[in-house]
């Protein structure tokens, strides 16, 4: 089965694609690294290790969270883009503008908040980015939308490729997606996890950065105009809207790598099935109106729209235990698994989805909400899944490509010195933000109340341990990609 | 106990019988399992998941049921008819706190036993009003956000010095944004 081959010859990068995938790797590894930089500083700081002015320090929380979001947008796309192009026909310039489009917007990112001192957050709730009260000018606001805008069209431009891939193969997305097998007939065994997890994701995504886009042009025609205004709900559902599919969005095309690579390691089939369809179809719903349980502290909003966060919320875990991971964990339990450093990475990824939207989900909830919102329990959930989740689904992939080139997994001795250290690293930091969070330290403060420093000095001593664990992740898979194939491996020989 | 402690220890019970299962499933990937042996685990794994399924739809149920069967937010559209009503409003960077029939420009003053309507509303960006009780844990909490008024309803048990304190962030002040007031003992109490 074409699935077991461990290097695929429909996987090779040519010349073109290589450069273009290492150019997302590499800026993607070094970016988490100067992202995780300004997390520890934060930390730190909070723990009274540092002084850092609050100034100094909101403008690094915008740019960790900017740019941690769109650095998890951008690692993830690749490696959407990397499983797709095997099914259906993407064209590079697509996936190359899309990069430049995202090193555009980033500018724009880091010279609104380093030259012109924006610090509205990658929120940008409204009317923050216009009242500043002199802490920024409207216009370092207006360059900080910009760059979202421009790093949104790129994103659109690739998923409107995907999609016309897709609709040439399949007829439809529908199709791709898997709905005609839903309530019957016999599932096409070969059809791509892949297909559909990247189908959901095109709808979905194209959905949310489509409301960023429309709050985003709205606030800069009120920049223009002053006298516009907005309604501040109104921009906030739309702002959570985007911003929650974003993010989620990174999820789903991570876990391909997963979908596509676990069974390599373990040896064993990992075939497609309709609770699979049903769950991405559900998925698919549930994303898309889920972002109210953001919202549970607007007691202005329609009680429908808070109870549809909450009981979405609790549905949206169903696909994740029943499906995928209890699909990953059944296709490697007793199977002469093959632990190198992919693999590793791939299991910690279900871990870390799995574990971390636990305390997520309780934080949907209505009651729990009114305690836990906007306390340190919201970075710790999202970090657990986000560190010990998402990244390495992304990792997974760029040691698995490194190990094609040598035809042999890497698995290194300071591979595997790393990856525990990332795991416990990971592990303090994000407990040391669920244990704050029920103490209710907040989030989003420079300077902390005395009693609660302890918990930030945890959380930086784990984020110091994460940092170098990524330090050398980087080292390691920015030269492993830059050496590119070893002459004569068929999988990948340079075009 | 705290409610907070509660959930606490639901998310840690939680995380812990994950990590407990990968640890089981990892330590025995690595092993091969003969013919015979992999078609029965898969049956038992199967099993297994409708039964996770059937736990799962449980505890979706009852919880949703629990939580929700009274709905944790006030009414929002008709007045609470509380005995102690206070008007909060947050600026960019500090609480304007006034109970109605209280003196303007006195300490705010509260009793336990008794509901508080508290109306939040904001004057310019999004703040977060939450409401810390004695022991540093909060006890509510909502926004306030400019154009709209958020009415909690609360009935203080503890007396005690109360701390007003910004859970969404509003620039430069935010973390200093902080007030108090004092909730005494209920009359009679």
């Amino acid at each position: 089965m074409a699935a077991l081959t461990m290097y695929p010859e429909s996987e090779r990068l040519s010349a073109g694609e290589r450069a273009a995938f290492n150019l997302y790797m590499i800026s993607a590894v070094i970016l988490f690294v100067l992202m995780m930089l300004l997390g520890v500083i934060m930390r730190m700081a909070q723990g009274t290790w540092l002084e850092v002015p609050p100034d100094l320090f909101y403008q690094f929380l915008s740019m960790h969270g900017a740019g941690m979001v769109g650095t998890m947008g951008m690692v993830t796309t690749a490696v959407m883009w990397f499983f797709l192009r095997k099914y259906v026909n993407l064209h590079l310039w697509a996936f190359v503008a899309n990069y430049v489009l995202f090193l555009l917007g980033a500018l724009c990112i880091i010279g609104a908040i380093f030259l012109g001192r924006y610090a509205g957050l990658w929120t940008f709730l409204y009317p923050l980015p216009t009242h500043s009260m002199g802490m920024w000018p409207n216009a370092s606001g207006a360059w900080f939308m910009i760059g979202y805008l421009l790093i949104g069209v790129g994103m659109l431009l690739f998923y409107l490729d995907a999609a016309a891939g897709l609709i040439r193969k399949y007829g439809n997305l529908g199709r791709s997606l898997g709905v005609q097998w839903l309530f019957g007939g016999t599932i096409d065994p070969e059809h791509p996890k892949a297909v559909v997890a990247s189908t959901m994701v095109i709808i979905a995504n194209s959905l949310g950065i489509l409301a960023g886009a429309v709050v985003l042009v709205m606030y800069l025609v009120g920049i223009a105009y002053p006298e516009f205004k907005l309604d501040p709900l109104v921009a906030k559902n739309l702002t959570y809207w985007f911003g929650h599919m974003y993010i989620n969005a990174t999820i789903y095309m991570g876990v391909i790598a997963v979908y596509e690579l676990l069974a390599r390691y373990s040896g064993r089939p990992y075939a497609i099935s309709r609770p699979f369809l049903w769950s991405w179809a559900a998925s698919t719903i549930f994303v898309i109106i889920v972002f109210p349980h953001h919202l549970l502290m607007d007691y202005a909003q329609p009680r429908w729209v808070s109870i549809t966060g909450q009981i979405i919320s609790y549905s949206a875990g169903f696909p994740v235990f029943l499906v995928t991971v209890w699909g990953a964990l059944a296709n490697i339990h007793r199977s002469g698994m093959r632990w190198t450093m992919p693999s590793r990475l791939l299991i910690l990824s279900m871990f870390g989805w799995a574990a971390g939207i636990l305390p997520a989900i309780l934080d949907g909830t209505i009651s729990i909400n009114r305690v836990m919102h906007n306390t340190q329990w919201v970075p710790g959930h999202f970090h657990f899944y986000l560190l010990l989740g998402v990244l390495p689904m992304a990792l997974a992939l760029m040691y698995h490509v490194m190990g094609s080139y040598r035809n042999q997994a890497p698995n290194s001795g300071a591979d595997r010195l790393g990856l525990p250290l990332y795991l416990l690293g990971g592990l303090v930091f994000t407990l040391a933000f669920l244990a704050a969070g029920h103490l209710s330290v907040a989030r989003r403060m420079s300077s902390h109340l005395p009693e609660w420093v302890f918990t930030d000095q945890m959380g930086a001593a784990g984020a110091i341990l994460v940092l170098l664990a990524m330090i050398y992740f980087a080292a390691r898979i920015s030269i492993g990609l830059l050496r590119g194939p070893v002459s004569g491996h068929a999988a990948h020989a340079a075009a | 106990m705290a409610f907070q402690d509660i959930i606490w220890a639901i998310a840690m019970a939680g995380m812990g019988l994950v990590a407990l299962v990968f640890v089981h499933v990892v330590a025995n990937a690595g092993k091969a399992a003969d013919a015979a042996t992999l078609t029965r685990t898969q049956k038992l794994i199967a099993g297994l998941r409708k039964g996770l399924f059937a736990l799962l739809l449980l505890i979706f149920v009852g919880a949703s049921y629990a939580t929700l069967h009274r709905f944790p937010i006030p009414r929002q559209d008709t007045t609470l008819q509380a005995s102690q009503v206070v008007d909060v409003l947050g600026r960019q960077w500090s609480w304007q706190m006034s109970r109605q029939g209280q003196a303007a420009g006195s300490s705010l003053r509260l009793d336990a036993g008794s509901p508080v309507e508290f109306r939040v509303t904001s004057a310019d960006v999004n703040h977060g009003f939450a409401i810390y009780a004695p022991d540093g844990r909060i006890v509510i909490q909502t926004q306030a956000m400019p154009d709209y008024t958020n009415k909690i309803l609360y009935t203080f048990t503890q007396p005690g010095t109360y701390k007003v304190m910004c859970l969404e962030y509003c620039g430069l002040g935010h973390a200093p944004m902080v007030t108090s007031f004092e909730v005494a003992q209920a009359p009679g109490g």
